[in-house]
C-alpha cells in the first residue's frame, strides 16, 4: 500500500509542477495540501486524470484552538496543578494558517486508493470555490460545512442551512461558539407560544484539555 | 385556459413511512413528484461536536447512537480510528470478535430494513417475522455488553470483555408457564457461541421464508422493480457507497478492497445488481444477510479453539482489571488517569472507514496531541443517499417515495448526527 501511495505522491507532483502544491503521508494516507484558487483545476484533473470517481466526504474544519490546551502540563511538576481551568492558558506553537479549511475525502474504485485533499479558506468569511459540478455528491455535503463552520461555497447553487433549526443564527461548530449554545428554547404557558431565551446555563469544562508530549510515541 | 399549478406537499416529519423525523418537501405534478426537497437536522444533536468536548473515551457511546440499528459497526470505525492515530495491535480474538459481530449487526441491521421496507410498501407480515429473529440477535447484543442496542462494546485496543460462557435463561411467569419456558430456553443451554450457532443454522432457511413471501410476490415486484433506477456512473458521481452502489452493479465492498480486522482470511462474497432499481437492491441485501451467516459461522469455528486475550495489555490505553485496581497501586493510578483524563492521542489525520450495513461509514480524526478529538467528522452512509433521493425520486409517483426512502435504508441518527 505504502507503495503505491508513493507512486501516486510522485504522479501529483508531476502533473501539478505548476502550482504550490503540499503532500504529505501519514497513517498511510496521502494528503495533499493545495491553495484555494487551484481547486477546481486541481479537483477536475483528479477526477478526469486520476480516476478518483468519488468524493465520499467533504467538511470544514476549524483550527483556531488547534494545538491549545486548558492545562499547562509541562511546567505543572514543580509548581502542581491549579483547580480551576483557564481556556488557552498554553499554547504549544502558534501555526500560522488561515483558520479554516475545507477537508475532501477522495476515493478511486479503479485505483483503490483513497486521497486526501486539504484547501485553506482565506479571511474572515472563508470563501472557496464549490465542486458540486465535479462530484454531485459535494452538494449537502457543502451546505452542511457552510451551516456549521460558515464557509461560503462559490458556484453552489442552493447553500442554504442544512442541519439545524430555521432561523438559526450562527454557526455552530465553530471553536468560539460555546457547546450548550447561545439560546434556549421553552413553551410558555401564558404567551401561549414557544419562547426563546439566552441560555441559563453556565458552560462548564469537565475535563480540561490536555496535551502531554508523552515520550511513548516518539520514533 | 386555466391555470395549472403545481401542488406543493409536506410530508413528515410525523410520518410512519418516514423512517424517523424526515421531512420532504414534495412538489407535485398531479401524482407525478416534480422535485422533492428533504429536510434534516430535526434529530441533530451535534455529535462531532460533543466529541470535540470529552475525552476520546468519552465519546464512544454516541457513536451507538448513530445509526441506531447498526451499533457495533459505528463503534467499530471510531475505535479503529483512535487505535491507528496511536499504533495499537488489537489481539486477534478480539479482531474475530468484532468481524463476528459487525456480521451479526448487519443481519440486524438489514432485518430491520426488510421489515421497515415491506411494511412501508403494505407487507406487514415480513416485519413481525423479522423482528422475530431480531430478537435472538439483540439477545448475543445483550449477553456480551448488557445492553441490547447501545453496546458500548468495543473498545479501543479491543473489546470490553470476552464472550460470556452462559446465556440467560428466561424464568416462569405469569405468562409463560414452565414447560414454554423449557422451549424458549432448549437453545440457551451454552455459551453465547452455542447459541448464535444455533441461530445461524436456523437462520438460511428463514431468510428463505423471507423470500418466500417477498422475490416472487407480483405485488412486491410491482412497487420495487424499476423504481429508484440509479445508473452505476451516477451512483459513483453521487457518492453512493454499501448495497446502494452494489445494486447498481458496481463491485465494491471494503471487506473484500480494503479489508480491515481478519476480513483477508473469511470466505465470502459480494452480491452485485443488475439493473440498479429498488428490487435489484433488495435481493443483494438478502444475499448479504447470507454471506454474513457464513462469515459468523467460520467466526464461531476459530473462536471456539482459539482462545486469549481480548484486550491490549497497555494500561494506558485499556483499564486494569477490578482486582489489580483495588489491591495495586499502580493500578490504582492508572484506573484513575484513564477515567479523568483519559490518554493523549498523537497528532496526526486518519480517516478510517468500515463496511457498515448501509455502506462507507467513515470516522475521520483529527487531533492535536490532546486527550480529546480535535476534530471528529462522522461520514455516514445514509446523508449521502438520502441527498440523492431528489434525482432518485422524480418522475415517479408519490407513492413510489416511500419505497425510495425505504430502499435508501435510512437512518436519522446517523443523518443527522
Amino acid at each position: 500500500m505504502a507503495n503505491s501511495l508513493e507512486t501516486l505522491r510522485s504522479e501529483l507532483e508531476d502533473r501539478f509542477s505548476d502550482i504550490p502544491f503540499q503532500t504529505e503521508i501519514s497513517y498511510d494516507e496521502l494528503t495533499i495540501e493545495i491553495p484555494a484558487a487551484q481547486l477546481l483545476y486541481v479537483c477536475e484533473a483528479l477526477r478526469n486524470r486520476f480516476d478518483f470517481s468519488q468524493l465520499m466526504d467533504c467538511c470544514g474544519v476549524d483550527y483556531l484552538q488547534y494545538g491549545q490546551a486548558d492545562w499547562d502540563t509541562e511546567t505543572a511538576s514543580s509548581s502542581g496543578f491549579s483547580r480551576g481551568v483557564s481556556k488557552a492558558a498554553y499554547e504549544d506553537e502558534v501555526i500560522e494558517r488561515p483558520r479554516f479549511a475545507v477537508v475532501y475525502h477522495l476515493l478511486s474504485i479503479k485505483r483503490n486508493q483513497r486521497l486526501r485533499v486539504v484547501c485553506f479558506a482565506e479571511g474572515d468569511s472563508p470563501y472557496i470555490d464549490s465542486v458540486i459540478n465535479i462530484w454531485n455528491s459535494a452538494d449537502w455535503f457543502e451546505r452542511e460545512a457552510f451551516d456549521l463552520y460558515g464557509i461560503l461555497f462559490n458556484g453552489h447553487p442552493d447553500l442554504r442551512r442544512l442541519l439545524t433549526d430555521y432561523g438559526f443564527i450562527g454557526h455552530p461548530f465553530r471553536k468560539d461558539f460555546p457547546l450548550s449554545g447561545n439560546v434556549e428554547m421553552r413553551y410558555d404557558a401564558e404567551k401561549k407560544r414557544v419562547v426563546y431565551e439566552p441560555v441559563s446555563i453556565e458552560p462548564r469544562t469537565l475535563v480540561p484539555k490536555v496535551i502531554r508530549h508523552d515520550n511513548r510515541y516518539a520514533d | 385556459m386555466p391555470e395549472i399549478r403545481n401542488y406543493t406537499l409536506n410530508f413528515g416529519p410525523q410520518h410512519p413511512a418516514a423512517h424517523g423525523v424526515l421531512r420532504l418537501i414534495l412538489e407535485l405534478d398531479g401524482e407525478v413528484i416534480e422535485r422533492a426537497d428533504p429536510h434534516i437536522g430535526l434529530l441533530h444533536r451535534g455529535t462531532e461536536k460533543l466529541a470535540e468536548s470529552k475525552p476520546f473515551n468519552q465519546s464512544l457511546p454516541y457513536m451507538d447512537r448513530l445509526d441506531y440499528v447498526s451499533m457495533m459497526c459505528n463503534e467499530h470505525a471510531y475505535v479503529m480510528a483512535i487505535e491507528r492515530l496511536m499504533g495499537i495491535d488489537v489481539p486477534i480474538r478480539a479482531q474475530y470478535i468484532r468481524v463476528m459481530f459487525d456480521e451479526v449487526t448487519r443481519i440486524l441491521n438489514h432485518l430491520m430494513w426488510l421489515g421497515a421496507h415491506a411494511l412501508d410498501i403494505g407487507a406487514m407480515s415480513v416485519f413481525l417475522y423479522a423482528f422475530r429473529e431480531r430478537e435472538d440477535l439483540v439477545d448475543c447484543y445483550e449477553a456480551v455488553s448488557g445492553s441490547r442496542m447501545h453496546a458500548a462494546y468495543y473498545r479501543p485496543g479491543g473489546v470490553y470483555r470476552d464472550l460470556p460462557d452462559r446465556m440467560p435463561h428466561y424464568k416462569a411467569s405469569q405468562w409463560h408457564n414452565d414447560k414454554e419456558v423449557k422451549e424458549l430456553n432448549e437453545s440457551r443451554q451454552g455459551s453465547l457461541l452455542d447459541f448464535l450457532e444455533d441461530f445461524i443454522q436456523r437462520f438460511p432457511k428463514l431468510v428463505d421464508e423471507y423470500e418466500t413471501l417477498l422475490t416472487d410476490n407480483r405485488i412486491w415486484k410491482q412497487r420495487t422493480v424499476d423504481i429508484g433506477i440509479v445508473s452505476p456512473e451516477r451512483a459513483l458521481n453521487l457518492g453512493f457507497s454499501g448495497p446502494m452502489l452494489r445494486g447498481s452493479g458496481i463491485a465494491w465492498d471494503l471487506r473484500k478492497k480494503q479489508p480491515y480486522e481478519v476480513y483477508d482470511k473469511l470466505d465470502f462474497d459480494i452480491p452485485i445488481g443488475l439493473n440498479g432499481d429498488s428490487y435489484d437492491r433488495y435481493l443483494v441485501r438478502m444475499e448479504e444477510m447470507r454471506q454474513s451467516n457464513r462469515i459468523v459461522k467460520q467466526c464461531i469455528d476459530w473462536l471456539r479453539n482459539n482462545p486469549g486475550s481480548v484486550m491490549v495489555d497497555d494500561h494506558k490505553v485499556a483499564p486494569p482489571n477490578r482486582e489489580t485496581m483495588k489491591g495495586d497501586m499502580e493500578g490504582l493510578i492508572h484506573h484513575f488517569k484513564l477515567f479523568t483524563e483519559g490518554y493523549c492521542v498523537p497528532e496526526g489525520q486518519v480517516y478510517q472507514a468500515v463496511e457498515h450495513p448501509k455502506g462507507e461509514f467513515g470516522i475521520y480524526l483529527i487531533s492535536d496531541g490532546a486527550n480529546k478529538p480535535y476534530r471528529v467528522k462522522i461520514r455516514a452512509p445514509g446523508f449521502v443517499h438520502l441527498a440523492a433521493l431528489n434525482e432518485m425520486v422524480k418522475g415517479h409517483m408519490i407513492a413510489d417515495v416511500v419505497a425510495i426512502i425505504g430502499t435508501q435504508d435510512i437512518v436519522f441518527g446517523e443523518v443527522d448526527r
